[in-house]
C-alpha cells in the first residue's frame, strides 16, 4: 500500500499512438487505444471502485468490484479488463450496480477481522476505502462460518510481516512478485475459499526465494502485507521525494515521515529510472542512518596509537588545515592530495576536487571510480569520445538481443535486473558472458541463449573472437560504419581481429569456451535486431579493463548496434554517484567534463572561475598515492566518504602506505577501516541529512533532498568548504545549488542543468545544453561525440595471475544483492539476515578433491597474503575457480587480491588471482593481527576524550 | 616508488600498442599514455631508470620513455 496522493489509476497506460473516443457517464473522453475502460474513467476523474487492479500491475479481473454497463453489452463487465472502443457508452454507478458492488463488499468483509480502528493500515487500506465508497451498512454473515480469521502471521522477514487473516486473495502480490519483481516467488495455493497466498511451497518469506524487494508489500490493498515500521511506529504524515543512495539504478523514493523519522521508503511510481519498483536495499535497509556506531562529533589525534578527542567542528577543522600546511611546508606542494566518494552527491564530489586543485594547489586528487570503472571512462572516451554508458534504462525494452558480459543485474543492479528479466520474458535472446552460473543464466521463465563460461581473466580473448566471427563471416554493418565510423581505423581493426590467432577456434583453449558457443552468440547479436551490451565489473577489474571495453565499444560500432532505442553499450555503475563522480572532476588528470588538465583553454576557464594558478600535469591516482606514501613523498590525504583501506586491493600493502603518513582526514558516518588509520574523524551526513544530485549509471540527475537534519550537525559539503577556507581557498557557498550552477556555468554538457529545471522535469540526463535543453536519453544519435567512432585494436594479453602448481585456483570477486560494496550501511541494518559473512564458493568436484566440507573453514593464500573463509560448495562457480564477496573488512578477501591493476587506469584486477586453498582450523596471521589492531582502534575510540573532559 | 612497480605498469601499456603494425604510432601511443596519466614524479623516475640503461622495458617502452626524456617537458 502506499500512502500518496497519487491516482491509482487502475491499468498501466497504453502507449498507442491511435486515439479512441468513448462517454463514460455522460462526458466525452479520448484516450490512447489498449486503455482500459477504468483507467478511461479515472482519467476523466470518475473513480470506479477496485480491488484487484492497480496502475503497477496487468489487469486480472478476479475482484469484480469493478464491474459497469455498457450500453449494448450484456451483463456487467469488468471495467479493468475491458478495453475502451470507438463510441462505446460506459455506466458506471446506477442502483443495481450499487447493490452488486456491495454485496461483493460484503462478502469479503464477511471473512475479515473487523478491528480496522487498531488495525495497522488503518486510514491507508484500499479495502476500507472501497467499503465506504460503496456504502456498506450491514454484513449479514456472520463469523460463526469457516473463515480465516485464526490464519498464522509469518514474520520471518525483518522487514515486513505477512498475515493472513487479512487477505483477500487479491492476486496483487503474486502478480507484483511477478511482473515487477520476476521472481515468481507466490503463489495462490488452492481454489476456491480454500485459496490462499504462499511463499514458495508454503513456506516462511525467509525460507522461500523472495528477495525482499517489497513489491508485494506495496501492491498488497490490506495490511496483509505490511512494513514492520509502520507497524511499530505508525503511518507517516509527509513525504519527500529522494534518490536511493546504494547503486548505479538511482532508484527515485517517496521517503515517507513522521516529523524528522524515516517510517518507510516507497519507490516512486514516477521515477524515470525505476517506475515505481526497488529492492531490499532501498526501500528497506536504511536503518544505518540512525545507528549507534554513527559518530556525530569532529575527532583528533596526533598518532594513530593515540585516543582520540572529541573536538568542535572549528577546532578540528583548524587542527587539520594546519596539519595539511605543515606537511606542504615541509614536504611540498604535491606531499598532499584528496579522494572523492562515489557514494556523496555531485555537488560534494565537485567540492573536493576544487578543493584539491585549487586550494592544495596540485592534482592529487582522485576516487573510488579508479577501482571500479576508471576503465569505462578511457575506454569509451577514445572509441566513442564520452565517457558514459550511451542509453537510458528504458532502452532495454526495445533490445531483442542482450549481451550480459561481467555483470550480475538481479544481485548488483536489482531494479534493472528485473527490467531487463521482463523484456526476456517477452521474448529477447539473452547471451552471458561470466565465469559464474548468475541468476540471470537460468531463473523463473528467464534461460540464457548461450552462456559463455569464460575462465577468468580471459574477457579480451573472448570479445576478440566474437569479432573475428562478425567480420569474417561478414555480419558487420558496412553502411553504418561507413556513414559514422573512421573507416581507417576499422580497415585496421578488421584485418587484426580476422587473423587466424583470433578465431573462437584458436581461442576456445584459452577461454575455455566451445568454439561453435561463440560463434552462436556471435551471430545472434550481429543479426538478431537491436542488440544492446550490458557490462559490469567483471569487465573493467582486469589488468585488461580497459581493452575488453574498447573491444565493446568495437563490437556495437561494427553491427551498428549504436545511437538509437534499445541497443548500445550500457557500463552498469557499481555505486550510486560512480558516474556522477567521474563527471565531476574527480580523475587527477581531468577537470569537471573529462577535460585533460594540460589543455590550456580549459584550464585558463577554471582559472579565470576559481581565481587562482592551476597545474597542468595529472596529479597522483589512488594506488600510485600509496606508492608515493611508502616511498615519503606523499603525506597527507583528505578523504571523503571512501574506505580504502577495506575495498581497495592487496590491503596490506594500503595498510602500510596509510601508517606512513603524518595526516589522513577521514569524514564518513561511521569508523570505518580507513579511519582506523585517521588523524582527524569529521562526522559525515547520510543521504537523508542533505541536499544535492546523484547521477545514475544512464547520465540521470536526480535530487538528493534533505528529510532530517544531519546528526552531526553539517552537510557534507558545508564541512568541505570550511576545510578550504581554513586552508585559505575562500568558498562560501549558501547551498548545493549554487555549486550546480558553477557546474553548469563551467561545463558543456551541464551546461542547461540547474536545480529548478531537475525540479521541473524529476531528473535530467546529461548532457543538457542548448543543442540538448530537455536533456538526452540516447547518445551518439546523429554523430559520435568524437566525430567518427573509433576502433581500436584489442590483443590479448594474459594477465600475470595464472593457475600454476603453488596457486592452482582462480579467485573471482563479487557481491550479492542484500549486502553493499564494504558494507558500512548494509552491515548495520537487517540485511545481515541474507548474508552474515563472506564465504568462499568452491565447486564440489575441487572441494572433494581437497577434503572441504560446506561450511569448513579454509585458508586462501595468493603471493599478496592469506585470509582464512568459510566454505560454500556449489556448482555455480566452475571447477578450477572459487569466488568470494567482500562486504565484511574481518574476510580479508582484498589481503589476497594482487597488485596487478588494468593497463590503462590502474583499476585493480580484483577478478583473478590464482589461489592456493587448504582446510585450516584458525584464522590466518594477518586475520589475528589486523583483529587486534582494529580492536584496539575501537578501543581508543570509545576511550575518547570527550569535548567537555578535553576543556 | 618502487622501480619493480612502474616497470610493471609501463611494459602492460607497452602491451596494450604492442598489436599496433605502425611501431611510430606504438611509440607515440605509449609516450601520449605517460604523459597524460603519469603523475610527473613517476614519469621522472621510468626516465631515470632507462637513463642508468634499465633492461626490463619493452623496446618500444624504453623509446617511448627517451622521447619523453627528450622534451624535459617535466
Ligand atoms: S518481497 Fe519481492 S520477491 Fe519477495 S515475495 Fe514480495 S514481490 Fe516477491
Ligand atoms: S496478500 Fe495482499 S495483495 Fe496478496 S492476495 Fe492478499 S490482500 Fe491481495
Ligand atoms: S536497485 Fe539500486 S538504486 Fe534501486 S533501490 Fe536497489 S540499491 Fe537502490
Ligand atoms: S478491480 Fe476489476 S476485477 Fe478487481
Amino acid at each position: 500500500m502506499i500512502i500518496n496522493n497519487e491516482t491509482d489509476y487502475g491499468t498501466p497506460a497504453s502507449l498507442s499512438a491511435n486515439l479512441v473516443t468513448l462517454e463514460i457517464d455522460g462526458r466525452k473522453v479520448t484516450v490512447p487505444e489498449g486503455t482500459s475502460v477504468m483507467r478511461a474513467a479515472g482519467e476523466t476523474g470518475i473513480n470506479i471502485p477496485k480491488l484487484c487492479a492497480t496502475d503497477s500491475l496487468d489487469p486480472f479481473g478476479s475482484c469484480r468490484m469493478c464491474l459497469v454497463q455498457i450500453e449494448g453489452a450484456r451483463g456487467y463487465p469488468a471495467s479493468c479488463t475491458t478495453p475502451v472502443a470507438e463510441g462505446m457508452k460506459v455506466c458506471t454507478q446506477n442502483e443495481k450496480l450499487a447493490n452488486i458492488r456491495r454485496g461483493i463488499a460484503e462478502l469479503y468483509i464477511s471473512d475479515h477481522p473487523l478491528d480496522c480502528l487498531t488495525c495497522s493500515a488503518n486510514g491507508d487500506c484500499e479495502l476500507q476505502d472501497t467499503v465506504g465508497a460503496v456504502g456498506l451498512r450491514e454484513v449479514r454473515y456472520g463469523y460463526e462460518g469457516e473463515n480465516h480469521l485464526d490464519a498464522a502471521k509469518d514474520g520471518s522477514n525483518p522487514y515486513f510481516s505477512f498475515d493472513p487473516a487479512k487477505c483477500i486473495v487479491c492476486s496483487r502480490c503474486v502478480r507484483a512478485c511477478e511482473e515487477t519483481q520476476g521472481t515468481y516467488a507466490l503463489t495462490i495455493d488452492g481454489r476456491g475459499f480454500d485459496s490462499k497466498v504462499s511463499p514458495s511451497q508454503n513456506q516462511a518469506f525467509m525460507d522461500s526465494e523472495c528477495v525482499s524487494c517489497g513489491a508485494c508489500v506495496q501492491a498488497c490493498p490490506t495490511a496483509t502485507l505490511m512494513e514492520k515500521s509502520v507497524i511499530d511506529h505508525g503511518l507517516p504524515e509527509h513525504s519527500v521525494i529522494t534518490t536511493c543512495a546504494y547503486c548505479g539504478v538511482g532508484c527515485s523514493f517517496r521517503a515517507e515521515m513522521k516529523g524528522e523519522q524515516v517510517i518507510r521508503m516507497v519507490p516512486d511510481k514516477n521515477g524515470q529510472a525505476n517506475h515505481g519498483h526497488s529492492c531490499v536495499k532501498g526501500r528497506f535497509a536504511f536503518g544505518y542512518a540512525t545507528h549507534k556506531d554513527r559518530i556525530t562529533t569532529p575527532m583528533i589525534r596526533d598518532n594513530i596509537s593515540d585516543a582520540w578527542q572529541e573536538v568542535s567542528w572549528e577546532e578540528a577543522i583548524e587542527f587539520a588545515a594546519e596539519k595539511l600546511k605543515q606537511l606542504q611546508a615541509k614536504y611540498g606542494r604535491d606531499s598532499i592530495g584528496g579522494i572523492t566518494s562515489s557514494r556523496c552527491t555531485n555537488e560534494e564530489t565537485y567540492l573536493v576536487q576544487k578543493l584539491v586543485r585549487a586550494g592544495f594547489g596540485n592534482n592529487n586528487v582522485d576516487t573510488c571510480a579508479r577501482v571500479c570503472h576508471s576503465p569505462t571512462g578511457y575506454g569509451l572516451k577514445s572509441t566513442f569520445g564520452e565517457s558514459s554508458g550511451t542509453q537510458n534504462f528504458d532502452s532495454v525494452k526495445k533490445s531483442d538481443v542482450i549481451l550480459v558480459i561481467g555483470a550480475n543485474p538481479t544481485d548488483g543492479h536489482p531494479v534493472f535486473g528485473s527490467m531487463m528479466k521482463r523484456r526476456l520474458r517477452e521474448g529477447a535472446k539473452l547471451i552471458v558472458a561470466d565465469p559464474r552460473t548468475i541468476d540471470l543464466v537460468k531463473s523463473p521463465h528467464v534461460q540464457a541463449d548461450y552462456h559463455l563460461k569464460l575462465r577468468p581473466g580471459t574477457n579480451v580473448a573472448l570479445v576478440t573472437a566474437l569479432a573475428h566471427v562478425i567480420v569474417t563471416e561478414d555480419l558487420a554493418d558496412e553502411k553504418f560504419v561507413s556513414e559514422r565510423c573512421d573507416t581507417e581505423s576499422f580497415a585496421k581493426w578488421k584485418t587484426f581481429v580476422a587473423k587466424p590467432e583470433n578465431s573462437p577456434e584458436a581461442m576456445a583453449e584459452v577461454t575455455g569456451v566451445p568454439a561453435d558457443a561463440i560463434r552462436g552468440a556471435a551471430r545472434l547479436y550481429a543479426t538478431g535486431g537491436n542488440g544492446a551490451i550490458y557490462y559490469g565489473l567483471g569487465v573493467t577489474e582486469h589488468s585488461q579493463g580497459s581493452t575488453t571495453v574498447i573491444g565493446i565499444a568495437n563490437l556495437a560500432m561494427a553491427t551498428g548496434n549504436i545511437g538509437r532505442d534499445g541497443v548500445g553499450v550500457n557500463p552498469l555503475r557499481g555505486q550510486n554517484n560512480v558516474q556522477g563522480s567521474c563527471d565531476m572532476g574527480s580523475f587527477p588528470h581531468e577537470f569537471v567534463g573529462y577535460r585533460h588538465v594540460s589543455d590550456t583553454k580549459t584550464r585558463a576557464l577554471f582559472e579565470s572561475a576559481w581565481k587562482v594558478e592551476l597545474q597542468s600535469e595529472p596529479g597522483l591516482r589512488i594506488p600510485n598515492m600509496f606508492s608515493a606514501a611508502i616511498d615519503g613523498s606523499f603525506k597527507g590525504l583528505y578523504i571523503q566518504g571512501e574506505d580504502i583501506a577495506q575495498s581497495d586491493p592487496d590491503i596490506q600493502h594500503v595498510h602500510h602506505a596509510l601508517r606512513q603518513m603524518e595526516c589522513i582526514i577521514v569524514q564518513d558516518l561511521f569508523l570505518n577501516e580507513t579511519a582506523k588509520f585517521a588523524h582527524v574523524f569529521l562526522p559525515g551526513s547520510s543521504f537523508l541529512e542533505k541536499n544535492g544530485t546523484f547521477t545514475n549509471a544512464e547520465r540521470r540527475i536526480s535530487p538528493v533532498r534533505k528529510v532530517m537534519t544531519p546528526l552531526g550537525g553539517k552537510e557534507d559539503w558545508e564541512v568541505t568548504q570550511d576545510l578550504a577556507n581554513a586552508v585559505g581557498y575562500p568558498m562560501n557557498y549558501k547551498h548545493p545549488s549554487e555549486i550546480m550552477d558553477e557546474i553548469a556555468r563551467l561545463t558543456p554538457q551541464f551546461a542547461g542543468v540547474s536545480y529548478a529545471k531537475i525540479e521541473a522535469m524529476g531528473s535530467i540526463q546529461w548532457p543538457c545544453n542548448d543543442e540538448f535543453p530537455e536533456g538526452t536519453p540516447t547518445m551518439h544519435a546523429d554523430h559520435f561525440v568524437r566525430g567518427q567512432g573509433r576502433f581500436m585494436l584489442t590483443e590479448y594479453v594474459p594477465t600475470d595471475e595464472k593457475a600454476s602448481r603453488k596457486y592452482p585456483l582462480l579467485l573471482t570477486t563479487g557481491r550479492i544483492l542484500s549486502q553493499y560494496n564494504v558494507g558500512a550501511q548494509t552491515r548495520r541494518t537487517d540485511n545481515v539476515a541474507w548474508h552474515e559473512e563472506d564465504r568462499l564458493e568452491i565447486h564440489p568436484h575441487d572441494a572433494e578433491e581437497l577434503g572441504i566440507n560446506d561450511a569448513d573453514w579454509v585458508g586462501i593464500k595468493s603471493r599478496a597474503g592469506e585470509t582464512v573463509l568459510r566454505a560454500l560448495i556449489s556448482e555455480r562457480v566452475q571447477p578450477g575457480v572459487v569466488y568470494t564477496t567482500f562486504h565484511f573488512p574481518h574476510s580479508g578477501a582484498n589481503v589476497i587480491t594482487t597488485d596487478n591493476s588494468d593497463w590503462a587506469t590502474n583499476c585493480p584486477e580484483y577478478k583473478v588471482t590464482a589461489v592456493h586453498v587448504a582446510k585450516v582450523s584458525e584464522p590466518s596471521r594477518w586475520q589475528k593481527q589486523y583483529q587486534d589492531f582494529s580492536d584496539k582502534q575501537e578501543t581508543l575510540l570509545k576511550d575518547r576524550i570527550v569535548a567537555h573532559e578535553h576543556e | 616508488m618502487e622501480n619493480q612497480n612502474l616497470i610493471k605498469m609501463a611494459n602492460n601499456i607497452g602491451a596494450f600498442f604492442n598489436s599496433e603494425p605502425d611501431k611510430a604510432q606504438a611509440v607515440a601511443g605509449i609516450e601520449q599514455h605517460l604523459k597524460s596519466f603519469w603523475e610527473p614524479r613517476m614519469r621522472r623516475q621510468i626516465i631515470d631508470y632507462v637513463q642508468q640503461d634499465g633492461t626490463e622495458l619493452m623496446a618500444i617502452v624504453a623509446e617511448a620513455v627517451r622521447n619523453l626524456a627528450a622534451q624535459r617537458s617535466l
